[in-house]
């Protein structure tokens, strides 16, 4: 039997959701700490070129995902030493990680485009679960990575609004001089989350070269950093929020593969020109931003009083 | 004798261009409080940053009862027990009380279940007789339970070595006294205070010890029940200070400002300012006290231009200016000396001459249509130094580089040059040294007798008996009270900014 | 300060200058590119490239020849105008990294009026199109200055944003409606009539973009070191605070230089498709508004500065070119982009700060 179009479409949402959701997490983590890392689009790169390369050399598929956690918590940590230690400007210290994050992956990647990806990640169905009537279909017959960022919504939200550690990283973010006159150690809370949030959006990077595409073709994110970082506003840095976030830009981005497959089915929209249809995430992300920035101006909740200040305890 | 619980000795630190500690030395008793009396600059906060490890001395050594102890950080002097209640709050304002408070110490498990941790702290609090409510937020409580809040933080942490910086500068008089009725418990406990103050009387009347600090260097250490305030001040500012006091005639001028009603919204959307009234008169000084965080800064914003009224109405000499921008206001002759010296009223990486023209950058004195004369901006930058005294390497350096009596002197000049007819300062010798307030001060009152309005918004009570013609005290962004001069009284100014209306307050308010 | 441990009982620590310094402010810019050539030769030795070889290919390929030499300048007019554009938004601390896009609508609009208003005089089309591309350039940076201006949206996602749309705009002319019929179904828009192209320089591909570039500096100091608007800009670069107190309308600043630096880049790309394609294609750009930003920051936002760094990124473009010779990816001068950013921003501190080593006790031991 044929899936109806609506069950389709959301589970190639959450596919095309699922890079955007690593990089988001990671992102937030980052972020809740105070420290805003624009370097995302080229630690995705990065985690992407390594993943897949790591994967071909070694013909497994996990081996290529510990080597973007890697890579990807690498390049954060330049960003890390940069702002954190340095105390650079963060805006353009990102920017920089971008650039060279763009032209490491495409140096790096140069021998491997086109080369067939010999562990890709498959789907699996989860027993019972992927039973129940479409949301089994949508939810739960993906490959593990997709369940790997189920659960790691679920920690990172016990973790950052739960624990001990939660309080103290949230603390960091929002006043570095109380936390630290409590005793919490600010810079290296700071490295620690800019780090992890490295390692996700460098998996969030394995997740196209290794499940989504799967293949390894420069520039392939094609923004999807940035898409996060914004992602991040609009989750008003909450994990829960993010999921969501990610899944709608998920089915945006698949949209304009869909229109073009159903081909007259489609029709008004089957006259759009694809170069249209492939605006739309970019478009999406820039009406989302300006409805969820006058909202919570509003409400005045959400951004980490610290975020994109560097910590200087002698300052005076 | 028992083993002091501090002792520091020949302690000197440096900062780039300035010896803050020079060979200081300081001892704390079990059961004491005790007072570090010293103008603004004397290096204060510079010891007690070195004492919780914010700091590194350059040199001198501290023991902490009789072991010596060197901290890298404040973790180190924290796990020794000491703690600090700084000027400005370490509080983090999206936290509730009980999150504050155990943030950063790991005796609640890695799992934090904030109800049973929530339980505890009341019943902590309650055994210090200290009243904090764990599961509000910061932002939604005032200056004075935010300071409990504070005090019991460290008190949970097992704080024995209690720093408080200037912990009066924000309390009515009666809360003054209430904190100070708390510290005297904790230290019948066996604890040790340290309340850092420049207040002499308040110090006289609390302290079981008082160490005078002056220009960063160790002056004496009396004992509260064998000295006086003479001998305080003696040393504490070592020439003769004279303030000037206002004891000019009652103003007669008309109104040149007046405040109709006036509510205006806060940064989070309260009633910042609730209907409130106020006219000021031409040659006279306006003094507003009151608890910081009443509404003071948005009275003055809103005065400038800076922020939007939501209701009633502004007059100036007569004439309707509510909602005007910011640059109506300054045109219509209004200036606002800001509690922000440097940041809002001055630029700190533009040179002098750059900021001498912040407020007259469109005029014909400095520009010819649309271009700058930057030889007309020299030398009217040149003429602000020299008529003000200004202590410069020249107009080219960038401001950030002066002193807070210059950054002060500068800021004034450039404002009073302009010849506004109403002056808004909010806390205009905060933080600046005798010399500075006294100067300061005097041009204030010059300013009065040539006939401009001045509001002033001081919180200290003995500053604005001293050069007010009237007091107007304001609470939750309400007039409570206003008073002339032959009525000045610190219980009734006090009771006042505990939020007591007087009858009547109201009308004389409008009708004055 | 708890500074970084080097070896036994010594930290390294940062302490701040009493003032900024002058003397290291103009070093660090020439050690970061030092630092970054020297850190990419260890990248190199380590990928098995021999970095003199490679980096005498490019200082050759760029500076070595009259026709290198002439590449260099041609490459330096986009990354001059773009340099100059991001630099006045960055001036007032808005983070336009949106040049590419600007860059490719301004091209659009130029191309527009060359290709369907091309009839009349040479200097009537070349300033039509001169026009169009600050005004296309112009809207696409204003974009996102209103929510930025209104409501404080992040314009670095925003801008960045409006770059996809602006080459997939750009695309889908080529591709479709503007793909030239006599072009073998080539992505190419047709050939611009000559009197759309801009005056050469002798018989380089030098154009008169250079021109465009250096004025446009010029016009930039004036602004901002001898207007009350350029007064108005920096005042409220430095402090947003201040500015409001004295009374400067900080919205409307945001608009006017978004406009600004939008139009400048949008002239960018119509010196590219006038200057260099003479005709709209696909790729017009190797991400010159991406360098822009580097060179931005290089010259650190100085007018007269960018337009000297220009010419040094531009040699590194136009040695990157020649990289790919010795087998080489392109991409290597991103590498070497970013790792210059890098070093700019962490020597950046040295003008602030002074590098000291501390033993346990605290004392100095060396500066």
């Amino acid at each position: 039997m044929k899936d109806p179009l609506i069950v389709v479409l959301l589970s190639t949402a959450v596919i095309a959701g699922t890079p955007l959701l690593f990089a988001a997490l990671g992102e937030i983590l980052s972020e809740r700490a105070g420290v805003l890392n624009l370097g995302v689009e080229g630690m995705m790169l990065v985690g992407a070129v390594s993943g897949y390369i790591a994967t071909v050399q070694s013909g497994n598929h996990w081996v290529g995902v510990i080597a973007a956690l890697g890579a990807g918590g690498m390049m954060a940590a330049i960003h890390a030493f940069l702002s954190v230690t340095l105390r650079a400007n963060q805006v353009v210290s990102g920017l920089a990680l971008t650039i060279f994050g763009t032209g490491l992956s495409a140096f790096l990647g140069k021998g491997y485009i086109g080369r067939p990806v010999p562990d890709v990640f498959k789907p699996v169905e989860i027993p019972v679960l992927s039973r129940i009537p479409y949301a089994g279909k949508i939810l739960f017959e993906h490959d593990s990575l997709v369940y790997l960022s189920f659960l790691l919504v679920i920690m990172i939200w016990i973790i950052v609004f739960k624990t001990r550690w939660g309080l103290n990283l949230r603390a960091v973010g929002e006043n570095p001089a109380a936390a630290d006159s409590m005793g919490i150690p600010v810079y290296l809370t700071r490295y620690l989350c800019v780090i992890s949030g490295g390692m996700l959006a460098g998996l969030g990077g394995a997740y196209l070269s290794l499940a989504y595409a799967p293949t390894w073709v420069e520039n392939m994110t094609s923004g999807r950093g940035w898409i996060a970082v914004a992602l991040v506003i609009f989750a008003v840095w909450h994990p829960g929020k993010a999921i969501v976030g990610a899944y709608i830009f998920g089915g945006v981005d698949s949209l304009g593969f869909h229109i073009q497959a159903m081909g007259d089915k489609a029709l008004f929209l089957k006259d759009v020109s694809p170069f249209f249809l492939q605006m739309l995430p970019y478009i999406l992300t820039i009406i989302v931003l300006i409805i969820v920035t006058s909202e919570t101006k509003k409400r005045r909740v959400g951004t980490p009083a610290s975020l994109g200040l560097p910590y200087d305890r002698e300052e005076r | 004798m028992t083993t002091p619980l501090v002792k520091m000795v020949s302690i000197t630190k440096r900062f780039p261009g300035v010896t803050a500690n020079k060979d200081i030395y300081f001892e704390l008793r079990p059961g004491e409080i005790h007072a570090l009396l010293g103008e603004n600059g004397a290096g204060k906060s510079t010891l007690m940053n070195i004492l919780t490890g914010l700091y590194m001395p350059d040199e001198g050594d501290i023991y902490i009862r009789g072991t010596k102890v060197k901290f890298s950080s404040p973790r180190g002097a924290i796990e020794s027990g000491i703690g600090m209640v700084h000027q400005h709050f370490r509080l983090v304002p999206t936290f509730s009380v009980a999150e504050n408070v155990i943030m950063g110490s790991g005796d609640h498990g890695f799992f934090v279940n904030m109800k049973s941790v929530e339980e505890k702290l009341a019943r902590f609090s309650g055994e210090y007789g200290i009243n904090v409510m764990p599961g509000s937020k910061i932002w939604q409580l005032s200056v004075g339970e935010q300071q409990r809040v504070e005090i019991v933080k460290m008190l949970y942490r097992g704080t024995n070595i209690m720093i408080l910086d200037e912990p009066t500068a924000v309390l009515t008089p009666q809360e003054s006294r209430e904190l100070f009725a708390t510290l005297r418990r904790m230290a019948d406990m066996g604890k040790g205070i340290i309340v850092i103050s420049h207040k002499i009387q308040e110090v006289l009347d609390n302290a079981d010890r008082i160490t005078v600090l002056r220009d960063g260097r160790y002056v004496d250490t009396f004992s509260g029940k064998d000295t006086d305030s003479r001998k305080l001040t003696m040393a504490m500012v070592d020439r003769d200070i004279s303030f000037g006091q206002n004891l000019a005639d009652k103003p007669k001028g008309n109104f040149i400002l007046r405040l109709k009603g006036l509510t205006v919204l806060g940064d989070r959307g309260q009633k910042a300012l609730k209907s409130l009234s106020l006219n000021l008169c031409k040659g006279e000084i306006l003094g507003i006290a009151g608890v910081a965080g009443n509404g003071q800064k948005e009275l003055a914003e809103v005065i400038a231009g800076l922020r939007e009224v939501a209701a009633g109405d502004i007059e100036v000499r007569g004439e309707r200016f509510t909602g005007k921008s910011a640059r109506a206001m300054i045109d219509a002759g209004i200036s606002l000396i800001p509690e922000d010296r440097l940041g809002t009223g001055l630029v700190g990486p533009l040179n002098i001459m750059e900021n001498s023209i912040l407020k007259n950058y469109r005029s014909g004195e400095v520009a010819s249509g649309w271009f700058i004369n930057w030889k007309r901006v020299r030398e009217y930058a040149h003429r602000l130094v020299d008529k003000f005294d200004v202590k410069t390497t020249g107009v080219d350096a960038p401001v950030r580089m002066l002193s807070g009596g210059n950054l002060q002197k500068l800021l004034l000049a450039r404002e009073i040059t302009n010849d506004p007819d109403v002056i808004v300062a909010v806390y205009p010798v905060r933080g600046l040294d005798v010399g500075a307030i006294e100067f300061v001060r005097n041009i204030l009152l010059r300013q009065r007798d040539t006939g401009k309005g001045i509001l002033l918004i001081s919180e200290e009570l003995e500053e604005l008996f001293m050069l007010s013609d009237r007091v107007a005290v304001i609470h939750e962004g309400e007039i409570m009270g206003i008073l002339d001069r032959e009525d000045f009284d610190l219980e009734r100014v006090g009771r006042l900014m505990a939020g007591e209306r007087e009858e009547g307050a109201y009308e004389r308010a409008a009708n004055r | 300060m708890s500074g970084l441990p080097i070896g036994r009982d010594r930290v390294l620590v940062l302490e701040k200058r009493g003032h900024f310094s002058q003397s290291a402010a103009l070093l660090v810019p020439v050690i970061s590119i030092i630092c970054a050539l020297f850190g990419g030769s260890l990248f190199l030795l380590a990928t098995g490239y021999d970095p003199v070889e490679i980096y005498v290919t490019m200082l050759s390929g760029a500076f070595g020849s009259a026709y290198g030499l002439s590449e260099t300048v041609v490459k330096a007019i986009p990354l001059m105008l773009c340099g100059l554009a991001v630099s006045v938004a960055f001036r007032m601390q808005l983070w336009n990294i949106g040049a590419e896009g600007q860059l490719y609508m301004g091209a659009v609009a130029a191309s527009w009026v060359a290709l369907f208003h091309g009839e009349g005089s040479r200097l009537g089309v070349l300033a039509l199109m001169f026009l169009a591309a600050a005004a296309a350039g112009g809207i696409w940076g204003l974009i996102p200055a209103i929510p930025r201006a209104l409501f404080k949206v992040n314009e670095t996602i925003t801008t960045l944003m409006l770059n996809y749309v602006a080459i997939l705009y750009s695309n889908y002319l080529v591709y479709g409606p503007w793909k030239d019929p006599k072009g073998m179904n080539f992505p190419l828009s047709a050939v611009f009539p000559e009197h759309a192209t801009l005056p050469y320089f002798g018989d380089t591909r030098i154009h008169l973009g250079l021109v465009f570039g250096l004025i446009a500096a010029v016009m930039l100091y004036i602004i901002l070191w001898h207007t009350r608007w350029g007064y108005e800009i920096r005042v409220i670069g430095e402090s947003p605070v201040a500015a409001r107190y004295a009374g400067m309308n900080i919205a409307r600043n945001i608009l006017l230089v978004m406009a600004l630096s939008g139009g400048l880049a949008g002239l960018a790309g119509m010196a590219e498709v006038s200057g260099i394609t003479q005709r709209l294609q696909p790729n017009l750009s190797p991400g010159y508004g991406y360098t822009a930003i580097i060179v931005a920051w290089l010259g650190r936002l100085n007018p007269f500065a960018i337009t000297g760094v220009s010419f040094l990124l531009a040699g590194l473009l136009v040695g990157g070119y020649n990289m790919q010779m010795s087998g080489l990816p392109a991409a290597t001068v991103s590498i070497l982009q970013g790792a210059i950013l890098f070093f700019i921003l962490g020597g950046e501190i040295l003008t602030k700060y002074h590098l000291r080593i501390r033993d346990a006790r605290g004392i100095e031991v060396a500066e």
